[in-house]
Formats: structure tokens, C-alpha cells, sequence
């Protein structure tokens, strides 16, 4: 997998396929990006469990918080984690010994891991970094263009009307990857300098 | 099935559009409406905070400009775009996110005369100091990086006289000094250069000009490039650090490789105000349909009519990239292989009095203050925008007494030609 640029069939197919989330360092301050991304991905329909040891007892959008993934009480699909780089990859090695194991490991935007990648991924799982799965399917379902957001798509059909609680189709024409060339060059420098 | 990606007219036409949702309706419908109601209090809340996507009031976005915004944030290649009212106020809302009171911005001297009075005197007053370098001398851009410098800005084909800029050479020195650089793009328009793929950090156009096309309806807009880090070394703290205006969120940390464009509309549109009215955003995406062929027939059209100005008797001299032995034909042939660009410059044997004469004797082209129309339009500078200046004041500033300005429009070039040619000889 280049995960230097993903192709959005690949983005697309995680979107469409998976159906429960824990987002690992899901914060319950509601201008922190995990709250953003917690609420939007709730509204979108998915399944979405806030791991964060700090809040145990508190609830996220009436989702209790758990402590760690040990303690979900069913399956996972995906796996969320709002850490930096350097908390990457113990959070990883505990969801590889989940069973049945996640589908997915994705980093948020600005955190990756090319190890911790690797291991997830020689255990079958799938693997995303250093993107946002509410930017990835607003920009696919195009309603991210509200914003002025090049979501690299093209469309002749009619939009749906999005409402709360409804999924979208991320069925539009790409063109590209996830981003533009000049910024997955940037971003491509970064990680080599840092 | 890897992803393809479409040619650039096909990005004209389609980017950012889609069939209505509501109604079905194929273009781009004018929302000419100030407001769109919430679905509830927490949707409305969600809206304010900056945590859903989604239209509030048409000062901070509306669903016809959102159509713009992507249609050239494709074109241009960058993450995001946010329109304004006019290629000034787009000026105006980029070095608010950038400077505050004592910093500084290196502009290339050659400029849009009015930017340069922007600079010189609206943003003066702001406490954001201008310095000046000469982009035929790369090194002048160098020499006035200090440590106050948090921008470069430079014009990718100038205004008047049709200049090529090297674009790589100047983001090369703001990669040094570690800050972005911004590139007007009007006289080019992404059809001829592509200032991101030249190493440009932010993108701003004139919609006025080509963009819109057609002489009708003023706009201007921001294109992020989604490449400059904000956040290195917290130069920049209206992108990095919390916002009270939002209850402390922090604008690159959330929005990633678009987070420019949202601190363009969220605090600088928002709150300066300068928002485009949708009817002008209709208006310039059905000019923008035609951008290709437009501007093929723009920049034909200025070639023919320069290669004519340059043997007729009555020109001394003319100055347009487009031909062999101008100064900056090889930029030109590395930067704009397409084309020129239609804006440019020449000298009358003749002096002031011809350059009055010949303005007063054209039939078909417009004597006016503008340039990218599809009507072919003509300026004396020395004797209208130029003529409060002294004589040696007008030579430096490009606009000598004998110098005439053009930009030439899609008409039939055999016209234009005749028009000229009768006017220089009356
Ligand atoms: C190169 C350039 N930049 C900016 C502007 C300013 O644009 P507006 O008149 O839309 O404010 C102009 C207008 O002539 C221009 O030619």
C-alpha cells in the first residue's frame, strides 16, 4: 500500500464497509478535532465508542466512554486513533489481540507510523494515516465542497439532501488521490525531515 | 480501476457542480437568499462552532460561490478556495491571516498599479510594511528577507506590461526564509500557468479578468495550495494557536491541508466582510465554462497583433512575451508554452500626443480601465491612471508618455488589426 497517496477506491471502500468504530483518545471537549470527527462519523450512521481512560463515566453523545479496547463488549471494524505518532504503536499491538480482530487501523491527520503500519498490515489488516475519516467522506460524498474543500470528484447525477443520521453516497467519480499533488508532496517532505 | 484524472476543460465545466438536489436543476442555481435556516438548536450550534459542514448566512459562504470555489480550487490544483468581492479584497483577506501590526511582505515592484497602492498606502496604515524587489533580479528578493518577513508576493504574468515571472527562483527563496509564497494568477489564468505546480503557496485572482471573462461582474479569490506548514514555528498564530473567536480551536490542527482557506473565510471573511454576491459568483462560473477556448483565442489573438504592431512604421517598440526576441520569451516559453497571456505593452514613435491620437482614433477597441474582457480594450496610462506622475516618475512606473496598454479580446483578429492600423495611421 502507498501510503503516501491513497486512491479513494480504497478510502471509499473502508467508508462503505465498515460499520463500527472506536476512536482511541476520543475527547469529550467539543472543540478538540476528535469531537468534531466522534460526532460527525455518529451522524453519518456508524457505531462509534469513545476509548479514552481519562473520561471512564463520562459519555460522549450518550456513548459511554471505556478505558481501553480490551473492554468492548462486541466487535470492532475500525479503529480510530487520535494520538500522535509516538503513541502509535501500542495502541496497535492491543488491537491485534482483539478477536475478532478490527479490519481497519487508521491514523488522524498528522500522525503516522510507518512500523506500526506494517505490522497491522502482515496481520491482514487495512491501514490509513495521517487523514480524517469525517474529511475523507465529507470530500467523497462531496458535501465537504460546502466549504469551498476540493473534494477531487465529479458528478452528473443529483446530490441526495443530506439529513442527520443519513449515510451518503461516496459513489462519485474520482480523480486522483485523497489531496492534490502539491500537497501530498508537502506532506510526503515533511514526514521525511521530522 | 485506479482513479483518472480529467483534462482541464472538463474541470471547467464540471468541477464543484452537480445537479441540484432539490430540484434537479443542471446549472448552477443563483441561492439569492441572506440566510439558511438550522434544522435544530444543536445543528445550529454544530454550524457555528465549526464542527459540521453546512450554510449559515451568504457573508460567510453560499451554495453558488461554493460551486466557484471548487470549480477553481480544481483548476488551480490546490485543497480549497474561498471567493470574495473582488482580486483586492482577496489581497486584503490572505495577508490578514499572515501579518500582524511591524511585520513585513517582499512584493515584486511590478505589480497592478493598484495593488501597489494597496500596499503602499491601505495596509500602511495597518502596520504591515511592504518592501520592494525587482523579480528580473532574483537576489533582491533575498536581500530583503528579514526577520519580520512572513510573505512573498508576486504576479505571475505583470501588470502592464505582460512580464513573465521566474515562479521556481522566487518560491525557492521563500522556502529559505520559510515563508509562503503568494502568486496573483489573473493575467495567466490556471489555463496558462499553474502557480502551484511552480512551487506557489497560495493562489489569488482578479475574478474580474479572465477568470469571469466577459466585463461583467467584479470577484476575486483565495486557492490554497495545502502545502505550507503553519504551525513550524508558530509564525503564523491565527492558523496555530487556539482561537478565542471559537472557543479555542486551532485551525490547522483541525482542518489539515485546507486549514488556509477556512482561516480565510472564518476570520477573515467573516469578520471584514467582503463577500461575493452569488449572482456575480453565476456570472463568472458560466465565463469559467469557457476559459479553454477563450484563452487559447486571447493569447492567438495578442500574438497576431503584437508580430503586426511590431513592424508598422509608427512603433518604436512592443513589449509581449510571445515574441522571439523579447526579454522573456524563454520564461515565457518555460512558464506559458500556450500562450502570452493578452495583456501588454508598446511604444509610439510619436510620443504623448500619438498615444492620445491613437486612443481618440480606435473604433473597436474600448478606452477603458480593465483588462480581460472578451472586447479588446486600450489604455494611454500616461495620460489616465499614470498622469498625476512627473515625467521621470511615469518612465520608471512603466508608463512612459509614448507607451500604450492593451488587452486583447476574441474577436476576429483581422479586425483588431484594421482598427490599429487605421487609428496609427489618422
Ligand atoms: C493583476 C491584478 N491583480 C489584482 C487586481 C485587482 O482586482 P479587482 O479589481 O477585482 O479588485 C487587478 C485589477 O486590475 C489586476 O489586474
Amino acid at each position: 500500500m502507498n501510503h503516501d497517496a491513497y486512491d479513494d477506491n480504497y478510502i471509499r471502500s473502508i467508508l462503505n464497509n465498515v460499520k463500527s468504530i472506536a476512536m482511541v483518545g476520543a475527547s469529550p471537549v467539543n472543540v478538540r478535532p476528535s469531537y468534531f470527527a466522534f460526532k460527525y462519523l455518529a451522524q453519518r450512521g456508524y457505531d462509534m465508542i469513545p476509548v479514552n481512560p481519562g473520561h471512564v463515566g463520562k459519555a460522549l453523545m450518550g456513548k459511554p466512554f471505556v478505558a481501553s479496547l480490551a473492554d468492548i463488549d462486541r466487535p470492532i471494524d475500525m479503529i480510530d486513533i487520535f494520538r500522535n505518532s509516538s503513541h502509535i504503536m501500542p495502541v496497535v499491538e492491543e488491537a491485534l489481540k482483539l478477536s475478532p480482530l478490527p479490519k481497519v487501523i487508521w491514523m488522524q491527520l498528522g500522525a503516522r507510523d510507518d512500523a506500526a503500519a506494517e505490522k497491522a498490515e502482515s496481520a491482514g489488516l487495512k491501514v490509513v494515516m495521517n487523514r480524517c475519516p469525517k474529511i475523507e467522506y465529507g470530500r467523497l460524498s462531496s458535501e465537504i465542497s460546502w466549504m469551498g474543500v476540493n473534494s477531487r470528484t465529479l458528478s452528473s447525477k443529483r446530490a441526495p439532501i443530506p439529513t442527520q443520521g443519513m449515510r451518503l453516497s461516496l459513489n462519485r467519480t474520482s480523480f486522483g488521490g485523497g489531496q492534490t499533488a502539491a500537497s501530498d508532496r508537502a506532506a510526503k517532505n515533511k514526514t521525511e525531515t521530522t | 480501476m485506479t482513479d483518472r484524472l480529467p483534462g482541464f476543460s472538463t474541470l471547467a465545466v464540471h468541477a464543484g457542480a452537480q445537479p441540484d438536489p432539490t430540484t434537479g436543476a443542471r446549472a448552477t442555481p443563483i441561492y439569492q437568499t441572506t440566510s439558511f435556516v438550522f434544522n435544530d438548536a444543536d445543528h445550529a450550534a454544530s454550524l457555528f462552532g465549526l464542527q459540521a459542514f453546512g450554510n449559515i448566512y451568504t457573508r460567510i459562504g453560499s451554495p453558488t460561490n461554493a460551486v466557484l470555489e471548487e470549480r477553481v480550487a480544481a483548476l488551480e490544483g490546490g485543497t480549497a478556495a474561498l471567493a470574495v468581492a473582488s482580486g483586492h479584497a482577496a489581497q486584503l483577506v490572505v495577508l490578514q491571516q499572515l501579518l500582524k501590526p511591524g511585520d513585513e511582505i517582499i512584493a515584486a515592484r511590478k505589480l497592478y498599479g493598484g495593488s501597489i497602492n494597496q500596499f503602499t498606502h491601505a495596509f500602511k496604515a495597518f502596520g504591515w510594511n511592504v518592501a520592494w524587489a525587482d523579480p528580473d533580479e532574483i537576489e533582491s528578493f533575498e536581500r530583503a528577507v528579514t526577520p519580520h518577513t512572513k510573505a512573498i508576493f508576486i504576479e505571475s504574468i505583470a501588470n502592464p506590461a505582460g512580464s513573465i515571472t521566474d515562479i521556481e527562483a522566487i518560491a525557492a527563496v521563500a522556502r529559505k526564509a520559510g515563508v509562503p509564497l503568494i502568486v496573483d494568477n489573473t493575467l495567466a489564468s490556471p489555463y496558462l500557468i499553474k502557480p502551484i505546480d511552480h512551487g506557489a503557496d497560495i493562489v489569488v485572482h482578479s475574478l474580474t479578468k479572465f477568470l469571469g471573462g466577459h466585463g461583467n461582474s467584479l470577484g476575486g479569490i483565495i486557492v490554497d495550495a495545502g502545502t505550507f506548514d503553519w504551525s513550524k514555528d508558530n509564525k503564523y498564530p491565527m492558523l496555530s494557536e487556539p482561537r478565542p473567536e471559537y472557543h479555542g480551536i486551532r485551525i490547522q490542527e483541525t482542518f489539515g491541508n485546507f486549514a488556509f482557506a477556512i482561516a480565510c473565510r472564518v476570520l477573515g471573511l467573516r469578520d471584514l466582510g467582503p463577500a461575493l454576491s452569488p449572482f456575480n459568483a453565476f456570472m463568472i462560473l458560466t465565463g469559467i465554462e469557457t476559459l479553454p477556448l477563450r484563452m487559447q483565442k486571447h493569447c492567438d489573438n495578442a500574438k497576431a497583433v503584437a508580430e503586426f504592431l511590431s513592424t508598422h512604421p509608427a512603433v518604436s517598440a512592443v513589449n509581449y512575451a510571445g515574441l522571439p526576441g523579447d526579454k522573456y520569451n524563454a520564461l515565457q516559453r518555460k512558464y506559458a508554452p500556450k500562450g502570452a497571456g493578452a495583456v501588454f505593452t508598446f511604444s509610439l514613435k510619436g510620443g504623448y500626443d500619438a498615444g492620445v491620437n491613437l486612443v481618440s482614433n480606435l473604433k473597436l477597441f474600448s478606452h477603458l480601465a480593465n483588462v480581460g474582457d472578451t472586447r479588446s480594450l486600450v489604455i494611454h496610462p500616461a495620460s489616465t491612471t499614470h498622469s498625476q506622475l512627473d515625467d521621470a516618475a511615469k518612465v520608471k512606473s512603466g508608463a512612459a508618455p509614448e507607451v500604450v496598454r492593451l488587452s486583447i479580446g476574441i474577436e476576429d483578429k483581422e479586425d483588431l488589426i484594421a482598427d490599429l492600423d487605421q487609428a496609427l495611421r489618422a
